[in-house]
């Protein structure tokens, strides 16, 4: 048989695949560009005279603290956890501490506890502290739902540094700085820019704590999002327009750095 | 590409000789901030909400709060919503990471071959899982499902109303879009990570394609798969978004997950001490899950765990 | 390694430029009141008329006070879970909220609100006599101060497709019966066409489907609690009626009826695909926007149909209020006011369109000429309506809370909820009517509890 045909199908099968799941995407963009009522006509409307009206709309509503507030809470989040996360990870990879199993386990159970479960006196606390709709208190949430990934994940990126290297430079007399400047990071940093993205990602998304914490001042993207969902009257088109706006960050983000998704996503267990 | 079983595995460090209590503290210090960040933040909460669920507390009545004992407990327990509740979020979490994985799978075993466009098709399969979960819902709920103007009824025709019909299935559906380009990442950088020459060695000795994937591929991805489903299922059984979305968890209580039982007792009926209840409980049943999942992931760490 | 480190690099410039510009950032937050300069915040759902306020704030409230207004939208039910969670927890988020004629009463018992009564009455510019009685009444506390200052208000009322009905020879009565309705639903209904005889609502939520149905219970003599609360959930009248709508529902119905709130049906209906639409008596002005409906012009109004009562019409308000929490007592007063004054109503007229007037809560709406001119086919119903709607006694039994398509009890956000997925469930046709109501009546047995 054409071995070079066969290929070609499964590609042909590939590319239908792929634009199935991404059709969605591509109807929700499409949807945006149209007027309230012809996206909510029946058949849907193909062909249609594209306006900007809906992203004018969207812009009219004073997005850009939403969007500041999002950006404040994802990148302090993804710093602290960073900032937290490394020095955690080398004490349980490198230079472990005994027991070390216990703690790294102790951080991901923290991670299967569903947040709702435990959010009420969260909420009370922070209350009770004077820290409602503040945007640190998001970054310190942010940074405790994302902490025990990046410290799985840094752990693991951190396993790869060859010991032998390390003892070496130690032996050369080389200072703990020094060997982290010199060694470690090289090493590590693909697996540092693959944990801040995934922190990224999550803290950019978050709509649960947010939407309960957050009022005016420090309401991030997702809450803006859910603002043009009207109980009486048509919004879809302007929704899809404020949809794709505040996805888009973490489109292109997760785009350009495929490749660093894979391993944070699984925590640093698949390369 | 290598995958986390034939990653070099350095001899396992001795256990430390006895060292000073100095020395001790020096190499725990780099984890402290760490770990009493996460026991101050997580831990603190969870012995107040013990605290709040011997109360009975409904907000909407102020100064009307008592010791109640364990009368929160006896409520919770023997409310059937809970129940329901606690079947419909294993059928929803189980629902959606089977599905995904056998859908990412499927991609993964496509895209691991070489045709033309392949980077474009991978970056087209990975944009759901980059949509936001909230935005997401609210595009299947309105602009998929919809019985008048959803992209379903209008292409495929008939008016059948698919939120209110196969609501399970229409979260999960959800839940699958967005979650198979994570499972099938993994299970791609799986795939890449077979040997060649191994797979080479067995069409010469005269294996079909569907010998080969069985007693090859299928092994070699196992722990690819344990690691999606383990993954996923962490993320997926704390699905609040899309049920508040889509079904609100109706229709009656077909898709009320525990989250969002939690949720309704918490900021619809104010039941405070019912909340933090259930809210244990729910912590209760994690922490037997987790002891599982735990074994399993220190399984799939094993490798790496040895030094 | 190099293209790695690239990366790295990148991700802490941008870290560095946020940082350095979080200054700006904050200026969301306090910072931005320049030199003491008034800011209030208000959280509001994100109906079009709300929408028109935040487009008009800047250039006329600010203009004139000098004070800002930062707003935060959310759709209705996470607005309902949000407002009740900040205000029953002395949050202080808000200085000024919307809440709907269901919380006046029940907030204003609990001490959470500010009343409003002392200014509004200090003011004569407002002219609180002005305001229509019924939206007063369910505005006020127990102790007869008003809490709430309606912001546009509502009846419920029976649309039509004037071009179906002619084209099919039949007429609706001024003041149609239920059973009238369902005859004219079976008579008009066209599935070949894609056209139901009858939209309903049947979206799970107590502001939603149940709306609809309480008024139907209501006029079939049935109730959510008599008196002395026994509940009636499974009562005959209750029955009778929730199978009724059930019944044309499902068999007259819209598609998807258990999906359908009053955005669904808005675009049901406008878009020609349904030959009547019970709902708001506010939905009026969006179905004669010819920007946004193909049946403009083709609408014809009748009261809300009726089986034993005079009038079934429900009475809903979306009004202004402020926690007791609130440091900026003045400012938000200064802001409730216009809102609902005179001039605003006047200023939406002439900026945004007649249409668009936030109506239904004075009198004198109703007299301005160009309104009365772009809503001549349904101005004068809507007023009846909102007249003949009496929170106090709806029903053909005395009620031991008020609310006409409500309970106005705290414990009915919850109970409504469950009970409309019950019924639900029974729209599209898991369970029968009776089923439904027998677990309905369950809950509110629950809750019954807690009063007898």
């Amino acid at each position: 048989m054409n071995r070079r045909l066969i290929d070609s199908a499964w590609g042909v099968v590939a590319w239908v695949a792929g634009i199935v799941f991404v059709f969605p995407v591509i109807w929700m963009v499409l949807t945006s560009f149209k007027q309230e009522n012809a996206a909510a006509s029946n058949p849907p409307s193909w062909i249609f005279e594209p306006t900007f009206d809906q992203y004018a709309l969207v812009f009219e509503r004073n997005m850009t603290p939403f969007l500041l507030n999002s950006l404040m809470a994802s990148i302090f989040s993804t710093l602290l956890v960073i900032l937290l996360a490394t020095p955690a990870a080398y004490a349980l990879s490198l230079r472990p501490v005994e027991k070390w199993s216990d703690s790294l386990f102790f951080f991901i159970s923290t991670k299967m506890m569903p947040v709702v479960a435990a959010f009420l006196p969260v909420y009370l606390l922070v209350k009770h502290a004077g820290m409602l709709d503040n945007v640190w208190t998001m970054v310190i949430l942010y940074t405790s739902m994302n902490l025990p990934l990046a410290v799985w994940m840094m752990r693991s990126f951190l396993l790869e540094v060859p010991r032998e290297v390390l003892e070496a430079g130690e032996v050369d007399g080389a200072g703990l700085l020094t060997s982290i400047r010199k060694i470690i990071l090289p090493i590590v940093s693909p697996g540092l820019a693959a944990t801040a993205l995934i922190c990224f990602i999550f803290a950019w998304n978050e709509f649960f704590l947010a939407l309960n914490l957050t009022a005016t001042n420090s309401s991030t993207a997702p809450i803006f999002l859910v603002g043009f969902i009207s109980s009486e009257g048509a919004f879809l088109a302007r929704l899809c327009a404020a949809a794709t706006i505040v996805s888009l960050p973490v489109l292109i983000a997760g785009w350009l750095a495929q490749n660093k998704l894979v391993r944070g996503l699984s925590m640093g267990a698949v390369k | 590409m290598t995958d986390l079983a034939t990653r070099p595995a350095p001899a396992p460090v001795a256990p430390a000789p006895k060292r000073g209590a100095k020395e001790r503290w020096v190499r725990r210090a780099p984890l402290l901030p760490a770990l009493i960040f996460a026991i101050i933040v997580t831990q603190v909460p969870f012995l107040v909400t013990l605290y709040l669920s011997t109360q009975g507390w409904n907000a909407l009545r102020p100064g009307q709060r008592e010791f109640v004992g364990f009368d929160n407990y006896l409520t919770v327990l023997t409310d059937t919503r809970l129940r329901a509740a606690l079947f419909n979020t294993v059928l929803l979490t189980a629902g959606a990471v089977i599905f995904s994985l056998i859908l990412g799978l499927a991609l993964a075993i496509l895209l691991d071959r070489k045709f033309l466009g392949r980077s474009v098709v991978r970056t087209l399969l990975i944009t759901p899982f980059l949509v936001m979960p909230i935005a997401a819902a609210l595009l299947w709920k309105h602009a998929i499902y919809n019985p008048t103007y959803g992209l379903i009824n209008g292409i495929f025709g008939g008016s059948t109303d698919w939120v209110s019909s196969y609501p399970k299935a229409a979260v999960i559906a959800t839940l699958v879009w967005q979650w198979t380009p994570f499972m099938m990442l993994i299970l791609l950088a799986g795939l890449q990570s077979q040997s060649h020459e191994v797979l080479e060695a067995a069409k010469v000795d005269g294996a079909n394609a569907w010998q080969i994937f069985r007693r090859m591929t299928i092994p070699h991805l196992r722990q690819y798969l344990e690691l999606g489903a383990l993954l996923g299922s962490i993320y997926l059984v704390n699905t609040f978004d899309a049920v508040f979305t889509i079904t609100q968890g109706g229709p009656g209580t077909a898709t009320t997950n525990l989250p969002y039982e939690i949720y309704l007792t918490m900021f619809r009926k104010f039941e405070y001490g019912e909340a933090s209840a259930a809210g244990v409980i729910v912590v209760v049943l994690t922490i037997i899950v987790a002891t599982f999942a735990l074994r399993v992931i220190s399984g799939l760490f094993k490798v790496e765990a040895n030094r | 390694m190099r293209r790695s480190r690239i990366t790295l690099a990148a991700v802490a410039a941008c870290a560095l430029a946020l940082s350095a510009c979080s200054g700006a950032g904050t200026t969301g937050d306090s910072s931005s009141s320049e030199g003491g300069a008034k800011e209030i915040t208000v959280l509001m759902v994100g109906n079009p008329q709300m929408e028109d306020i935040q487009k008009l704030t800047a250039d006329h409230f600010t203009k004139s006070t000098g004070i800002t207004v930062k707003y935060t939208i959310l759709p209705e039910n996470e607005l309902r879970d949000k407002v009740t969670q900040d205000v029953a927890n002395q949050g202080g988020q808000y200085d000024v909220v919307t809440i709907g004629a269901y919380e006046v009463p029940i907030w204003s018992k609990n001490g959470w609100l500010h009343e409003l009564s002392t200014q509004m009455d200090a003011d004569t510019a407002y002219d609180k006599a002005d305001l229509l009685k019924p939206m007063v009444t369910v505005a006020s506390g127990e102790d007869g101060k008003m809490y709430g200052a309606p912001f546009y208000g509502e009846s419920s009322l029976l649309m039509y497709n004037k071009e179906m009905f002619e084209a099919k020879g039949l007429t609706m009565p001024e003041k149609p019966t239920w059973q009238q309705v369902a005859d004219l639903a079976a008579k008009v209904d066209d599935k070949a066409n894609g056209v139901a005889g009858i939209c309903l609502r049947g979206l799970p939520g107590w502001g939603e489907g149940i709306a609809s149905l309480t008024t139907i219970v209501n006029t079939y003599g049935g109730t959510w609690f008599e008196k002395d609360w026994t509940p009636k959930l499974n009562a005959p009248e209750f029955k009778e009626a929730t199978k009724f709508y059930v019944d044309l529902a499902r068999a007259h119905g819209e598609p998807g009826v258990a999906q359908s709130g009053f955005t669904e049906c808005l675009n049901v209906f406008s878009q020609g695909k349904s030959a009547m639409w019970y709902d708001a008596t506010s939905a009026a002005g969006t179905v004669e926007d010819p920007n946004a409906s193909k049946v403009a012009g083709k609408v014809g109004y009748a009261y809300a149909p009726v089986n034993k009562t005079d009038f079934s019409g429900w009475l809903w308000s979306w009004d202004w209020a402020m926690p007791k929490t609130t440091k900026k007592q003045d400012d938000a007063w200064k802001f409730i006011s216009w809102a609902t004054s005179k001039e605003y109503e006047q200023l939406v007229g002439k900026e945004l369109g007649w249409s668009r007037l936030p109506a239904g809560k004075r009198t004198s709406t109703y007299s301005i000429p160009e309104y009365k001119e772009s809503a001549a086919a349904f101005a004068d119903i809507t007023l009846e309506s909102i007249a003949n709607a009496d929170p106090v006694n709806p029903g053909l039994q005395e009620r031991p809370a008020t609310g006409v398509q409500f309970v106005a009890i705290p414990e009915f956000q919850d109970l409504g909820t469950k009970v409309s997925q019950e019924i639900a469930a029974a729209l599209t046709g898991q369970k029968t009517v009776d089923q439904a109501l027998d677990a309905g009546q369950k809950l509110a047995e629950d809750v019954a509890k807690k009063y007898k």
